[in-house]
C-alpha cells in the first residue's frame, strides 16, 4: 500500500547495470542477415542511373535493392497518426526514382555480415539530374501558412483583442527576433529494425519505437497485411526524445530486406544517417513584441515564428501556444508560417513547439523586465495568469507561484544583483536568470490486462513503452499501490504490439495515459473479485482467490480523457533558474548551477521523476551553449553530423543541478493527480541560461546556441555600436 | 574498398617496405583516426599494416640530456610520466585536453599528429574536399567552416590541424625520428606537416616509405617552463576552437629572454608564431608585453566568414596562456 | 586486396582480408573467423552475442562501447577485432563483484539511478571501473573531467559521479 510516491529504485536497473537489458539491434534471430543503405547526394532531383554490379559481386552479398527492383508495395492510405504531419505524404523508399532531398536511401544491400554491407554499399555507384524544388536557403520571403491539414492544430493566425493596437499605444515597448537552430535528438542507441516474415507471411519486427501500435499500423498498410500479421516487439528503446515516434522509411526497407532475402534481416543506422533517417526539432526564427503600461503590466504580446518543414510533408508544432495563456496580457496576437525546404521532414524532439516558442517569449520577457527596470521574476508574478485567457478556461491547477518562490528560495536569487556586468568570480563574469517552464497536461486512451495470481503475484501488460524515464517502475507502482501489493510482487510488460493498446510514448503523456488505465484496471480486478460467489467483504482480492482455489483472475482495463478537457486548461509548469560564468576573453560559457521547480501533478516516483527533470536541464545546457546542426544551404545537408561535430553535453559541462517538484496534484485533470513532467524538464532551461549570460556580460544574444564565436562577434559589435 | 587488408609488421623495416610499394596503404598503431575513416568511408586505406608487434617503440627514455618517445607509446602513458611532466608540462597538458580516457589508452604518440582534418566536408565524403579528393573544391570556404583555419590556409584548402600533442611539440622543438627504406633521418616537428597549398593533399613530408620512429625532446629550461592552454565550446572532448602552447625564460631582471608560441584550432598546421617570439624577447614579462606580442599573431590571418571569431580568439588565448604561465614561474 | 604476400624478400609480410581470431572476452577464448574490417565492438556483439557492449556511434565519440582491455579502458569501436588478439578483454558481462553478483559500481548506479534509458550505462559502469582504477576518481570535478568520454543523452551525469565517487571513496585503501 501506498506505493504511489515512494522513491523506489527502477525495476529493470539490474538488467541495465548487467548489460542484459536488450535493445532493437540486439535480438538474434537465427540465420539473420544484415542491411546497409546507399544515399543519393542532391538535394532534388531524379535518379538517372544506378550501377550495383560491383556490389553484387562481392563474396557475401545477398542481394542490392533499387527502385528498379524493389518490390511494389501495396502502400494503402493510412489516416494520420497523430504523430504524422497533417499534411503531405512520407517519403516512400526505394519507391521511385525521385529524390527529396540529399541523405535520402535509394538503395539497400543485404549481405551476410554488417561489414560486409556497409563495404558493398559504397560500390553502388550512381548518376543524378538535378531538378527545381523548394529550394535550401531558409528566406522569410517564401513563408506560406500551414496547409490546411496542419493549420487546425497550427493556426496560422490567433488574436485576442487588439494586440498591434495594445502595443501601438503603449508606453514601453521592446521587440526582437531569435533564431532556434535545427536540433537532433541524438538519443545513444541509433534506430534500428530487424524483421522476420514467418512461413505463414507474418511479420514480426523488433525496434526501437515509442509507439509499438503506430508501427504495427503503419507497416500492415504499407504490406497490405492484416493487423494480426504484423507484430511489433520494443522492449528497451536507448533514449528516444521524439525521434521514435514516427514508423520512418528504415523500418519499411527492413521489412522488405527480410521479404526479398527471405530470412530475417537488421538494419542498423549509422550515426550519420540518424541525420536524414529521422526527424529533427525544425530550425524556427521567431519575431516577438512586446509592450507594458508604465507600471509593468503587459497590454500586448505578438509573436511571429517561421518554422522549417520538407516540402514533402507540412510539419507544424505549438511554437505559439503558451503565448496566449503563459501571462496575464490584455491582448495578443500569434503568426504561424512555414518555409519548406528540400530536406527530410522534422518530427517533435522533446517539448516540440513549446520548448521552442518559450526560448523566444521568455527571452523578450526577460528584455522587458529590464527595460522597465524590474527583476525578472517579480515582472512575471505582476503578469501571473490566474486563469487560461486563451481558451478563456481556469486551470485544472496551477502551482506556478509556487514553483518560482520553491527555485528563487533554494537558488539564492536574492543575492542577484539586479546591474548587469556587475557580478564576478575572479576574471569569470558571474550571471544569474531565469526562465518559466509550461506544458500542456495531455492524455490519450489506453488500456492493460491485467492478472492477478493465487500466489500474491501480479503481471500487468500494455503495449506502452519505456524510453528511460521509468515506466516500467511507475506503472509497477501504480499497479502495487492499488492491489495493495509490494511492489516486488508485481511484474509491468510493455512494448510489444500484440499486448493491449497504449498511446504514443510522448508528451509527457503515458503517465497519464497508462497510469489511469493501470489504476482503472486494478479497481475493475478489485471489483470483479469482489462480486464472485464467495467474496468476503474487506478481504484482499489475493485472499478470495486463495480461499475459492482460483489460480488467477485476469481483466481488461483501460481509462480515457474525462469531460474536463471542456471545463477547464491543463498544464504542467516550471521555473527555471541558472547561474553561468563567462569567460570575458574567450567568449565561453559554463553553468555551474540550475535550479528548477515543477509542478507536475502527483508525482509518482519522485527518484525517476528527479532523473528526469535533471536530464532536462542537461539538454537545457545543450541547447543553450552548443547544439545546433550545421546547415550547408548550397549542399542541403547538416555538416556536422556526428558526435564530435555536433556537440552535447558531456559530464565537465554539468556541475550542479536541483529539481524540486512542489505540492501539486490535479485531480480534476485525471483520477491519479499526475500532468507529466518530461517536455517542461527541458523547456525554460535554454531562455534561463541565456537570460543569465546577458545579466553576466551585458550582451543580448538572440541566437542559439550561445557559442564562443557569437558571443565575441556580439561582443565586437557592442563595441562598435 | 569491398576488402581491407590487414598485415602484421614485425619489424619498421618490412612496414616501411610494405607501404613504399603500396602506395596506398596506411601504417596503423593505434587506430584512433584510421578506424574512424574506415566507418564512414573516408579516405579508407585498401591495407593497413600493423605496426604494434615491432619491439623498441614503446619506451619513454629518459637521460640528463633528452626525452626520448617511441612512435608507439601510447597518449595516456606520457600523460602519467613523471620526467615528461616535469621537462616538458605543455605536452602533458595538451594531451589531458585531447580526446577522451579510452581514445588515449589506444592512440599513440607516433599516429597523433598525422591524424586527418576535422573540417566538416572532409568527414563527409559526399561533398567537396581537395584534401579528400584533389580538384572536387573546397567546401568550407564559403561553407560551414566555424572551426576552420584562418591562418595558412590557401583557396584550395582551410582545414585546421586538429592535434593538440603536435602544437606542443612544435612550440618545444622536438625532432622527428623517422624511418624509411633508405635508413634513417631526423626532422625538425616544425617540418612534419605541409601547408595545403594547391595540393591540399600531401599532409606532411614523409616519403612514401617513411613512418614515424619516435621523437627527440631536448632538456631545456624553456621547455620546463611551458604550458599549454586549449578553449573549446563544451568542457571537455572537444578539438581546440583555438590553443596556445607556450614556454618562456626570464632573465634576472624579470625579461623575457626566450619565448616559444605555437598555436592549434586556427591554422592549417601545427603554427609556429616566430614573430609573436621575437616580440616577447627582451620585454617584461607584463600583460601589456603579452597583448602587445599576442596581437601579432593575427597580422596575416585571413577569416572566412563564420571563423571571423578566431581574429579575436587567438590573441587572448595566447596572452592568456602567457599570463598563466607567468603567475607559474 | 586478396590475401597475398607482399613486400620485398626476408621482409615479407602477410595480408589478408579475412581471418581466424581468437579472443580472450571475459576470462574466456572465442575463436571466431572475421574480416580485417571487423572490429572488436562488431565482434562482441554481432558474433558473440555479447549484447552489453553498446553501439551509439561506431566512431569512438560517445563512448558506449567502452571495454577493458588488459585492464585499460578502450573504445571498442576503434579497435580491430584482429588487434584486440592476445589481449584480455573485460565487458560488462564479466564485471563481478567480490561475491560473485553486482560489481560496487553497478550497485551503486543502481543506489544513485546513474541513468535513464539504460544505453550509455554498460559504457559509463566500465569507463568508471577504469577511472577509480587509475586513480582519477578523487572529487567530483575529477571524475567529470575524466569521465567526458562517456556521453549521456538522458542526462544521469550528477548521478553518475555520485556513483563513481561513493564507489572510489568507498575501495580506497
Amino acid at each position: 500500500m501506498g506505493a504511489i510516491g515512494k522513491p523506489v529504485a527502477r525495476v529493470d536497473g539490474p538488467a541495465k547495470v548487467t548489460g542484459t537489458a536488450t535493445y532493437a539491434a540486439e535480438f538474434h534471430p537465427e540465420n539473420m542477415a544484415y542491411a546497409a543503405l546507399v544515399h543519393g547526394t542532391i538535394p532534388r532531383g531524379w535518379i538517372k542511373s544506378i550501377a550495383t554490379d560491383a556490389a553484387e559481386s562481392v563474396p557475401g552479398v545477398i542481394a542490392v535493392v533499387t527502385h528498379l527492383n524493389a518490390p511494389r508495395l501495396p502502400w494503402k492510405p493510412v489516416d494520420a497518426a497523430p504523430v504524422d504531419p497533417g499534411e503531405g505524404e512520407q517519403l516512400r523508399p526505394l519507391h521511385s526514382d525521385e529524390i527529396l532531398f540529399a541523405g535520402q536511401p535509394i538503395a539497400l544491400v543485404i549481405a551476410e555480415s554488417q561489414e560486409t554491407a556497409r563495404a558493398a554499399a559504397a560500390l553502388v555507384s550512381f548518376t543524378c539530374v538535378p531538378s527545381d524544388g523548394a529550394g535550401l536557403v531558409f528566406d522569410r520571403a517564401r513563408a506560406r501558412p500551414p496547409s490546411d491539414g496542419t493549420r487546425e492544430s497550427y493556426p496560422a493566425e490567433w488574436e485576442r483583442g487588439d494586440a498591434e493596437g495594445a502595443f501601438a499605444s503603449a508606453p514601453r515597448r521592446i521587440e526582437g527576433s531569435y533564431l532556434q537552430p535545427r536540433l537532433f535528438h541524438n538519443a545513444m542507441e541509433p534506430h534500428a529494425t530487424i524483421a522476420a516474415w514467418d512461413d505463414e507471411g507474418k511479420l514480426t519486427l523488433w525496434d526501437k519505437s515509442q509507439w509499438v501500435d503506430n508501427v504495427r499500423d503503419q507497416i500492415t498498410r504499407n504490406f497490405g497485411l492484416a493487423e494480426d500479421e504484423v507484430r511489433v516487439i520494443s522492449p528497451f528503446v536507448g533514449g528516444a526524445f521524439g525521434s521514435a515516434l514516427r514508423c520512418w522509411p528504415h523500418v519499411t526497407m527492413a521489412a522488405m530486406a527480410a521479404r526479398i532475402a527471405r530470412r530475417p534481416v537488421r538494419l542498423e543506422l549509422t550515426r550519420r544517417e540518424l541525420y536524414t533517417a529521422v526527424g529533427y526539432r525544425p530550425y524556427t526564427l521567431q519575431d516577438v513584441k512586446l509592450a507594458a503600461d508604465e507600471d509593468g503590466r503587459l497590454r500586448s504580446v505578438i509573436q511571429t515564428a517561421y518554422g522549417l518543414t520538407s516540402a514533402y510533408e507540412d510539419y507544424g508544432e505549438e511554437v505559439l501556444d503558451p503565448v496566449g495563456m503563459l501571462y496575464d496580457t490584455m491582448s495578443a496576437r500569434t503568426v504561424y508560417r512555414l518555409v519548406e525546404l528540400d530536406t527530410n521532414t522534422p518530427t517533435p524532439m522533446r517539448g516540440p513547439g513549446a520548448v521552442t516558442g518559450v526560448f523566444a517569449l521568455e527571452m523578450a520577457i526577460d528584455e522587458m523586465a529590464d527595460a522597465m527596470d524590474m527583476d525578472p521574476l517579480e515582472f512575471r508574478l505582476k503578469n501571473y495568469a490566474e486563469r487560461d485567457l486563451k481558451k478563456d478556461l481556469p486551470f485544472s491547477s496551477k502551482a506556478l507561484r509556487s514553483c518560482y518562490e520553491t527555485a528563487a528560495l533554494r537558488f539564492g536569487w536574492e543575492k542577484r544583483d539586479p546591474r548587469r556586468r556587475a557580478m564576478h568570480d575572479g576574471n569569470m563574469l558571474v550571471g544569474y536568470g531565469m526562465a518559466t517552464a509550461v506544458w500542456p497536461a495531455m492524455q490519450a486512451p489506453a488500456s492493460v490486462r491485467i492478472r492477478l495470481f493465487a500466489n500474491g503475484t501480479a503481471v500487468v501488460r500494455t503495449a506502452a513503452s519505456d524510453m528511460g524515464p521509468g515506466t516500467y517502475t511507475s506503472m509497477t507502482q501504480v499497479a502495487a499501490d492499488r492491489l495493495d501489493l509490494p511492489v516486488e510482487r508485481v511484474t509491468f510488460e510493455l512494448g510489444d504490439s500484440s499486448l493491449p493498446m497504449a498511446p504514443v510514448h510522448g508528451g509527457s503523456m503515458t503517465m497519464a495515459s497508462v497510469g489511469n488505465a493501470v489504476a482503472a484496471g486494478c479497481k475493475k480486478l478489485r471489483d470483479d473479485i469482489a462480486r464472485l460467489d464467495g467474496a468476503e467483504d474487506g478481504e484482499h482480492p489475493v485472499e478470495t482467490l486463495m480461499r475459492l482455489r482460483r489460480d488467477s483472475f485476469e481483466v481488461d482495463g483501460a481509462a480515457e480523457p474525462g469531460a474536463e478537457a471542456g471545463t477547464h486548461s491543463s498544464y504542467a509548469f516550471g521555473a527555471v533558474f541558472a547561474e553561468v560564468r563567462v569567460d570575458p576573453d574567450f567568449g565561453t560559457v559554463r553553468v555551474p548551477r540550475l535550479v528548477g521547480a515543477y509542478d507536475g501533478g502527483v508525482i509518482v516516483n519522485p527518484r525517476t521523476a528527479r532523473s528526469q527533470a535533471i536530464g532536462g536541464m542537461v539538454q537545457g545546457i545543450g541547447m543553450a551553449l552548443m547544439e545546433a546542426g550545421e546547415w550547408d544551404d548550397r549542399l542541403g545537408r547538416v555538416m556536422n553530423a556526428n558526435l564530435a561535430e555536433y556537440l552535447v553535453p558531456v559530464h565537465a559541462d554539468v556541475e550542479e543541478l536541483e529539481a524540486v517538484f512542489v505540492e501539486s496534484e490535479d485531480r480534476i485533470f485525471n483520477p491519479l493527480g499526475v500532468k507529466g513532467i518530461a517536455e517542461i524538464a527541458l523547456c525554460g532551461v535554454a531562455p534561463a541560461i541565456a537570460n543569465a549570460v546577458w545579466h553576466a556580460t551585458g550582451l543580448r544574444i538572440r541566437e542559439l546556441p550561445l557559442t564562443p564565436d557569437r558571443l565575441l562577434m556580439a561582443e565586437q559589435a557592442a563595441r562598435t555600436s | 574498398m569491398s576488402g581491407l587488408a590487414y598485415a602484421r609488421a614485425a619489424s619498421l623495416e618490412s612496414a616501411t617496405e610494405v607501404i613504399g610499394s603500396h602506395r596506398a596503404a596506411e601504417v596503423i598503431a593505434g587506430g584512433t583516426d584510421l578506424l574512424q575513416r574506415l566507418e564512414e568511408h573516408v579516405l579508407p586505406p585498401p591495407l593497413v599494416v600493423d605496426i604494434n608487434g615491432v619491439e623498441g617503440l614503446r619506451a619513454i627514455e629518459v637521460d640528463d640530456h633528452e626525452i626520448r618517445l617511441g612512435a608507439l607509446v601510447r597518449l595516456n602513458q606520457v600523460i602519467e610520466s613523471a620526467p615528461v611532466r616535469d621537462a616538458f608540462p605543455a605536452i602533458v597538458e595538451a594531451l589531458i585536453v585531447t580526446a577522451s580516457p579510452q581514445v588515449r589508452n589506444l592512440a599513440t604518440v607516433g599516429g597523433n599528429p598525422l591524424q586527418k582534418t576535422r573540417c566538416l566536408y572532409f568527414r563527409d565524403q559526399s561533398t567537396p574536399c581537395n584534401k579528400r579528393e584533389p580538384g572536387s573544391g573546397c567546401g568550407a570556404l564559403e561553407g560551414r567552416n566555424r572551426i576552420n583555419a584562418i591562418l595558412g590556409g590557401s583557396e584550395h584548402c582551410i582545414a585546421t590541424h586538429p592535434s593538440d600533442f603536435a602544437v606542443a611539440m612544435a612550440a618545444l622543438d622536438a625532432t622527428v625520428l623517422v624511418v624509411g627504406a633508405r635508413g634513417e633521418r631526423r626532422l625538425p616537428f616544425t617540418e612534419l606537416h605541409r601547408l595545403p597549398g594547391d595540393t591540399p593533399h600531401l599532409e606532411h613530408n614523409l616519403a612514401p616509405d617513411e613512418v614515424i620512429e619516435g621523437y627527440r625532446l631536448t632538456r631545456t629550461p624553456l621547455a620546463r617552463h611551458s604550458h599549454y592552454l586549449k578553449v573549446r565550446d563544451r568542457g571537455e572532448f572537444e578539438w581546440a576552437i583555438c590553443s596556445a602552447a607556450v614556454a618562456l625564460e626570464l632573465d634576472h631582471g624579470g625579461r623575457i629572454a626566450d619565448a616559444r608560441v605555437a598555436v592549434g584550432g586556427v591554422a592549417t598546421k601545427p603554427w609556429r608564431l616566430g614573430q609573436v617570439e621575437t616580440a616577447l624577447q627582451g620585454r617584461q614579462a607584463t600583460a601589456e608585453a603579452f597583448a602587445e606580442a599576442a596581437a601579432l599573431s593575427v597580422q596575416n590571418a585571413v577569416a572566412h566568414g563564420d571563423n571571423a571569431y578566431k581574429l579575436a580568439l587567438l590573441p587572448r588565448t595566447i596572452a592568456r596562456a602567457l599570463t598563466e604561465l607567468r603567475e607559474r614561474l | 586486396m586478396e590475401n597475398a604476400s607482399t613486400g620485398a624478400e626476408g621482409g615479407a609480410v602477410q595480408a589478408r582480408s579475412t581471418m581466424r581470431v581468437t579472443l580472450e572476452v571475459n576470462g574466456r577464448e572465442h575463436a571466431l573467423d572475421v574480416q580485417a574490417r571487423t572490429t572488436l565492438l562488431d565482434a562482441l556483439r554481432d558474433r558473440l552475442h555479447l549484447n552489453g557492449t553498446k553501439k551509439g556511434c561506431a566512431l569512438g565519440q560517445c563512448g558506449a562501447c567502452t571495454v577493458l582491455m588488459d585492464g585499460e579502458r578502450v573504445n571498442a569501436c576503434l579497435v580491430l577485432a584482429v588487434m584486440a588478439q592476445g589481449r584480455h578483454i573485460t565487458t560488462i558481462e564479466g564485471l563481478r563483484g567480490g561475491d560473485g553478483l553486482l560489481h560496487p559500481l553497478q550497485r551503486a548506479f543502481l543506489d544513485h539511478d546513474g541513468f535513464q534509458c539504460g544505453y550509455c550505462t554498460p559504457g559509463q559502469i566500465m569507463s568508471g571501473v577504469g577511472c577509480i582504477e587509475e586513480g582519477h576518481a578523487g572529487s567530483r570535478a575529477e571524475i567529470r573531467q575524466y569521465m567526458s568520454g562517456n556521453i549521456c543523452r538522458c542526462g544521469a551525469y550528477v548521478n553518475i559521479v555520485e556513483a563513481i565517487f561513493e564507489t572510489a571513496v568507498g575501495t580506497r585503501p
